[in-house]
């Protein structure tokens, strides 16, 4: 008897169960991502502290100061010692006095590296103090333990 | 004429390859991008600069000296509450803010409101480690009881550095 070959099917798997994952990864990590993190900087591991919360407010007319281990310090993209820092300081109080605020309405946020000499951060607080500005904040990471 | 074999309706299928590659870059960047969000906190300071005031001092308004001494790597070799030595290590945080309270509760209740309350000015070796700088204010400014915050010394103020 003579036997018709049938045709072979493309095994095909089912992909639903795969892209309904992978939907749903992309959906948890977009929920994740947190593009605000500007304040950020690689060259700088805060050190802790159990007392801090993170501000109800965000504080008025911040001037972010990154201090690296190193003691270099840096301000808007630029890198500065803080013997430069000055130039830096007077770029950004002519924006803060643009806007009709005084340098006693600024808020100087240190974010210093954890390893960072102290000397480097009183230097940095002198020459702000320098430049008329009276508000600190000493950025530290949240201890939870 | 009566059609034998009418020929098999054709299953419309999308083609999804070009919708898989996107979602899987999709998935590539966002994992790269990923980072798991550490909660920051600051310790406000309001720090003008020496002598801008023409209050005269009062002896008894005199701030808290506390002496912060590091070793040739940066560590912290020795702590003082004016001239009264609070040693290293844990103990000597836990020291500090056992000192603390103690003063603070000798000193009887102070106003609540902002500017009141005893000042303390940390004069630190030059080469310290900020992180032991940040533990001495930790321990000088308040302490945990559970979730509550107690709040110490709120007026902290930095010495002149030592070169």
């Amino acid at each position: 008897m003579r036997v018709k070959r049938k045709p072979v099917d493309m095994a095909e798997g089912d992909m639903t169960p795969m892209i309904d994952m992978t939907f749903q990864l992309i959906a948890f990590f977009m929920v994740l991502i947190n593009f605000a993190q500007t304040e950020a900087n690689d060259h700088v591991v805060l050190p802790n502290s159990q007392l801090v919360k993170p501000p109800e407010a965000p504080l008025e007319a911040p001037i972010i100061l990154h201090v690296a281990a190193d003691g270099r310090v840096y301000l808007g993209g630029d890198d500065y010692t803080a013997e430069t820092l000055r130039l830096g300081l007077d770029r950004e109080l002519a924006v803060i006095r643009g806007e009709g605020k005084t340098p006693a309405d600024a808020n100087v946020v240190i974010r210093g590296h954890k390893d960072c000499a102290a000397g480097e951060i009183q230097e940095i607080v002198r020459v702000c103090q320098d430049s008329k500005l009276v508000n600190f904040a000493l950025r530290v990471k949240e201890d939870k333990s | 004429m009566k059609i034998r074999n009418p020929p098999a309706p054709e299953k419309s299928e999308l083609n999804m390859t070009s919708m898989i590659d996107i979602v899987f870059l999709l998935l590539i960047f966002f994992v790269m991008t990923f980072k798991v969000v550490e909660l920051e906190g600051d310790f406000s300071i309001k720090m003008p600069l020496a002598g801008t005031s023409n209050a005269t001092i009062d002896p008894t308004d005199l701030p808290l000296e506390l002496r912060l001494l590091a070793d040739d790597t940066g560590n912290l070799a020795g702590m003082k509450l004016n001239d009264i030595q609070m040693g290293t290590g844990p103990e000597g945080f836990d020291k500090l803010r056992g000192t603390i309270v103690g003063q603070m509760a000798s000193a009887g209740p102070i106003a609540e409101e902002a500017g009141e309350g005893p000042e303390v000015e940390i004069d630190t070796d030059y080469n310290l480690r900020y992180e032991y700088v940040i533990r001495a204010i930790t321990a000088v400014s308040g302490y945990k009881d559970g979730d509550q915050v107690v709040k110490l010394i709120e007026k902290i103020k930095f010495a002149k550095p030592r070169r």
